[in-house]
């Protein structure tokens, strides 16, 4: 009983903060509560056992990510923005259109629901090793070709960022 | 008893924080904004990515996830460095007003 009160409990402060993270008028309302947000999809993960992705997600989004979108919205200006209407003019068909994109997916959850397929609860994984350890073996060993790929990625990003946001030298 | 949550449970509350997130992308004209909403569609999917690592009792959905935040990362300071170069040029960040390839 207890997994389920916690999931929805998480589930609940997740879905509300993302309503308002786009909902509210000034950006910096809003980037905190995406980090509530965050916060909400690492409880998430802690009820999935991923203990590892918990603490990655702490790190790198709250405090990598989230810094990083707060010093940017002290860059630019935004008094103006503030007093402007904070919804583009096609927020109508923005809006129908994820309507029904949600209904396509809720439909396609209600017929795999109602034709069996609905998926059984997971037995928790025996756990030898350590969360931590048994994804590091995985990234180290199955996935090595990928993580140099993604530091390479990584490297070009931060090139290109400091790039595209230096003056131009005259 | 350790965990009777169904993996049915994630998918849909993935499928509403994604749902948010497009709502996010489509109707804001705040280019951060849109960026954050970027970051929830992106926390949707490594949701989905950690409830399949669970029920298939394989640790490579976690790693998949792992691959998605360091996109994240570059995605971010990508775009937070473009909004930078281009708010020094236009002085705006409405995504409405940026139309400079429009003719």
């Amino acid at each position: 009983m207890l997994p389920q009160i916690a999931f929805f409990l998480l589930a609940a402060v997740m879905l509300i903060s993302a309503v308002l993270v786009i909902t509210r008028r000034n950006a910096v309302h809003s980037a905190v509560w995406l980090i509530a947000t965050l916060f909400a999809v690492g409880g998430i993960y802690l009820l999935q056992q991923a203990e590892f992705l918990l603490a990655v997600q702490i790190i790198v989004y709250v405090g990598g990510i989230m810094v990083l979108f707060l010093f940017v919205i002290m860059l630019v200006n935004l008094d103006v923005a503030v007093r402007q209407t904070p919804f583009s003019r096609q927020w109508l068909l923005g809006l129908v259109t994820v309507l029904v994109l949600s209904g396509e997916l809720a439909w396609g959850f209600y017929h795999e629901i109602r034709g069996g397929f609905a998926l059984p609860p997971a037995n928790a994984a025996p756990a030898t090793a350590g969360n931590t350890q048994a994804i590091g073996l995985a990234l180290y060993r199955n996935y090595m070709l990928p993580v140099e790929i993604a530091s390479v990625l990584l490297l070009v990003a931060m090139v290109g960022a400091v790039v595209m946001a230096k003056k131009k030298l005259d | 008893m350790s965990n009777a949550i169904p993996t049915s449970w994630y998918l849909i509350l993935a499928t509403a924080l994604f749902s948010v997130g497009v709502i996010g992308v489509l109707t804001r004209r705040n280019v951060i904004i849109i960026l954050m909403s970027i970051e929830l569609i992106l926390n949707a999917v490594n949701i989905n990515l950690v409830a399949f690592s669970q029920y298939f009792r394989s640790v490579d959905g976690q790693a998949f996830a792992i691959f998605v935040i360091t996109d994240a990362a570059a995605e971010a300071a990508i775009g937070l460095g473009l909004i930078i170069a281009l708010f020094r040029n236009k002085a705006t960040v409405n995504a409405d007003e940026i139309d400079l390839l429009k003719w």
